[in-house]
């Protein structure tokens, strides 16, 4: 067994990681339900909204950059390129 | 002056500035230290009240001003340049920490002025002082991209002195206070305000000139053309309405970029637009807790994107590479800057325990408070997205994601120190939060760590980095960049000018082609009568005029014979 140069390299420390992460999202969402919110607007009191919020926005945000990528993305060498007219 | 023994935050520091230079060795250094420790020193032993007031040109001057507020950003402008001189020791340009000594001055001058010529002297010198940070990296990308950034900063300056300019014609007062966006000049100074800020549609002057200075240079920029661009809002247009869209408009550009860039530092650059957004909204609600919300995150925010910087300027320094792609798996071999990235990424992503959760919340509350459900929404996804695009972005793709190869050690203890300071005020501010509530401006009536804003914040942001991992597949960074606003003067504007030049010269071409032949047969006929042997102008033999004379003379007998 070939020892790892950082226990972070390891595939099976970073699946367990992995577990991990999904266990402390499970948590905060159960939380959720014995903690009391402070909802000001109604919909702050659905069932995991923070949750589903936060990950449904990203998704459109990375969706979206990326739809505008294919408009505005050039290669990083573009604007010495341009500057080699002048 | 009502006491001459009252010093000038603002003058030691670039009356120090000044003498640096003179200064080698261990000198420069304990000088380097002591002068923003000075310059702190003098500003807590200033009374409030305006302190100097000077008469010039009928107006009241009040070059030295205190109040709670300027206090507050003076204080912090004097603990970046500490930190950043700390961080700068080891940086071998001998202009860069003068430079920047200037820079931290003149924005603490503007923190501390109180009329708006003063500010606007401030203002320059900042702008002078940047500019001379930018060029001492000493490349040629950053001296191209310094002449971009000073004409845009002298453009605002001129928008801003025109407002200033009207301003005093229509009131004859120069007291810097609360204005209405109900002027000419007032909406040129809010303009002009607003391009320092990185507001669109200029803020592309930030992304583009930042991440081009040295490994602590860009420390020194992040910190404080934004940040007292924030407090000159904070003080002359709190409440404004358009602000609150300004901001959000600033939010969502900042993480939009961040997510397409590949360069570490203009992530961070871009960052630093969507956390300036933040402010401005809160400074557009205008509430006392917005205020108070804006200051505190301008503060914390300071700490937490130098600590970012210097996490990337030691990579800088220590790689010489700036690209994502070309990065990556460096926690193996600098650990303390892995952690000092991490910690910074946290802040500023608002996690609990950190000085972003307690300023950045306060935003949010009156967001709430004031019913503003649209507004509320918007910056719920922007705390989400701020994790997305530099709480897990940064860090993953700089220390983590594959392995580059790259072992580079931890940066020289100069460096290790400025980062560690840094890093323990970020988590210091976040678990006592009370020392900074009390020197904002107003009284604060806010508790940040309830259970429930800690079980939603942690949610939101957890989710956040679920989706960051889910999405990694089209996240991975490509080596391109990302056009923004200054491609308008960068490719568009030459263009202009070139097709421009181009249809001048065609045009002169054309009409030189159609009207020679039109001239030259003008010019040929006047040659042929006006030259010395032409009809009007040669000379005549004597005969030929007695000839005519004669014929004349006969001519006149005839008349007068038959008449």
């Amino acid at each position: 067994m070939k020892p790892y140069e950082h226990w972070l390299d390891d595939p099976r420390n970073v699946k367990r990681l992995w577990y991990a992460f999904l266990v402390v999202l499970a948590l905060t969402v159960i939380a959720g339900l014995f903690v009391d919110l402070h909802p000001h607007f109604a919909i702050e009191s659905w069932f995991g909204f923070y949750a589903a919020y936060g990950f449904i926005t990203c998704l459109l945000m990375i969706v979206g950059a990326k739809a505008l990528g294919l408009l505005i993305k050039r290669t990083d060498r573009y604007y010495q390129d341009d500057e080699r007219h002048d | 002056m009502t006491d001459a023994l009252i010093l000038h935050p603002a003058l030691i520091l670039i009356g120090g500035a000044l003498l640096l230079p003179l200064l080698r060795g261990a000198a420069r250094d304990a000088a380097v230290l002591l002068l923003p420790a000075l310059a702190m020193a003098a500003l807590w032993l200033l009374p409030e009240g305006r302190l100097w007031q000077v008469t010039w040109l009928d107006y009241q001057l009040a070059p030295l001003a205190v109040d709670k507020l300027s206090r507050l950003f003076a204080t912090i402008f004097a603990l970046m340049a500490f930190a950043g001189g700390l961080f700068a020791l080891r940086q071998p340009s001998r202009l860069e920490v003068p430079a920047a000594y200037l820079y931290a001055g003149s924005a603490i001058g503007v923190a501390l002025a109180g009329d708006l010529i003063t500010v606007f002297l401030f203002w320059e010198f900042m702008a002078v002082g940047s500019t001379l940070v930018l060029w001492s990296a000493g490349t040629a990308t950053a001296w191209a991209s310094s002449r971009r950034y000073v004409a845009v900063h002298l453009a605002g300056g001129v928008i801003l002195f025109a407002g200033i300019a009207g301003h005093l014609l229509t009131t004859g007062d120069a007291t810097f206070t609360g204005m209405q966006t109900d002027s000419l000049a007032h909406w040129l100074i809010l303009i002009g305000f607003l391009i320092n800020a990185g507001a669109p549609p200029f803020s592309a002057w930030l992304p583009d000139a930042y991440p081009e200075a040295s490994w602590s240079g860009t420390v020194f920029l992040s910190a404080f053309t934004t940040k007292t661009a924030v407090y000159v809002l904070l003080r002359g247009f709190p409440g404004a309405e358009i602000l609150i869209w300004i901001g959000v408009i600033m939010i969502f550009y900042g993480i939009v970029y961040a997510l397409l860039e590949n360069d570490m530092r203009r992530i961070l650059a871009y960052s630093i637009v969507n956390q300036v957004g933040f402010m401005v909204v809160g400074i557009g609600i205008g509430t006392e807790m917005a205020l108070n919300g804006a200051a505190a995150h301008a503060f914390t925010h300071i700490i937490y994107k130098a600590l970012l910087l210097m996490s990337a300027g030691a990579v800088l320094a220590a790689t010489g590479r700036r690209k994502c792609s070309e990065l990556g798996g460096l926690f193996h071999s600098m650990p303390l800057t892995t952690a000092c990235g991490i910690i910074g990424a946290l802040a500023i992503s608002s996690f609990p325990l950190t000085s972003g959760f307690v300023s950045k919340s306060m935003v949010t509350q009156a967001a709430v408070d004031g019913h503003l459900f649209t507004v509320w929404l918007f910056l719920a996804a922007a705390s989400a997205g701020v994790f997305l695009h530099a709480g897990i972005k940064f860090p993953w793709f700089v220390f983590f994601q594959k392995d580059s190869g790259l072992r580079p050690a931890d940066p020289p203890v100069s460096m290790r120190l400025g980062m560690i300071l840094f890093a323990f005020l970020c988590i210091a501010l976040g678990v006592w939060p009370e020392p900074l509530y009390a020197m904002l401006p107003y009284a604060v009536d806010y508790v940040p760590y309830t259970a429930g804003h800690v079980i939603t914040q942690l949610q939101l942001l957890l989710f956040s980095g679920l989706a960051f991992f889910v999405m990694l597949n089209y996240l991975k960074r490509t080596p391109t960049i990302s056009l923004d606003t200054d491609w308008l003067w960068r490719v568009a504007g030459p263009v202009f000018a070139r097709r421009f030049r181009d249809v001048l010269q065609a045009t002169r071409g054309s009409l030189t082609g159609t009207l020679s032949s039109g001239l030259n047969a003008i010019s040929n006929l006047i040659t042929r009568h006006r030259h010395p042997s032409g009809l009007l102008l040669r000379s005549w033999p004597t005969g030929v005029m007695a000839l005519w004379v004669m014929v004349m003379l006969l001519a006149h007998l005839l008349s007068d014979f038959f008449g």
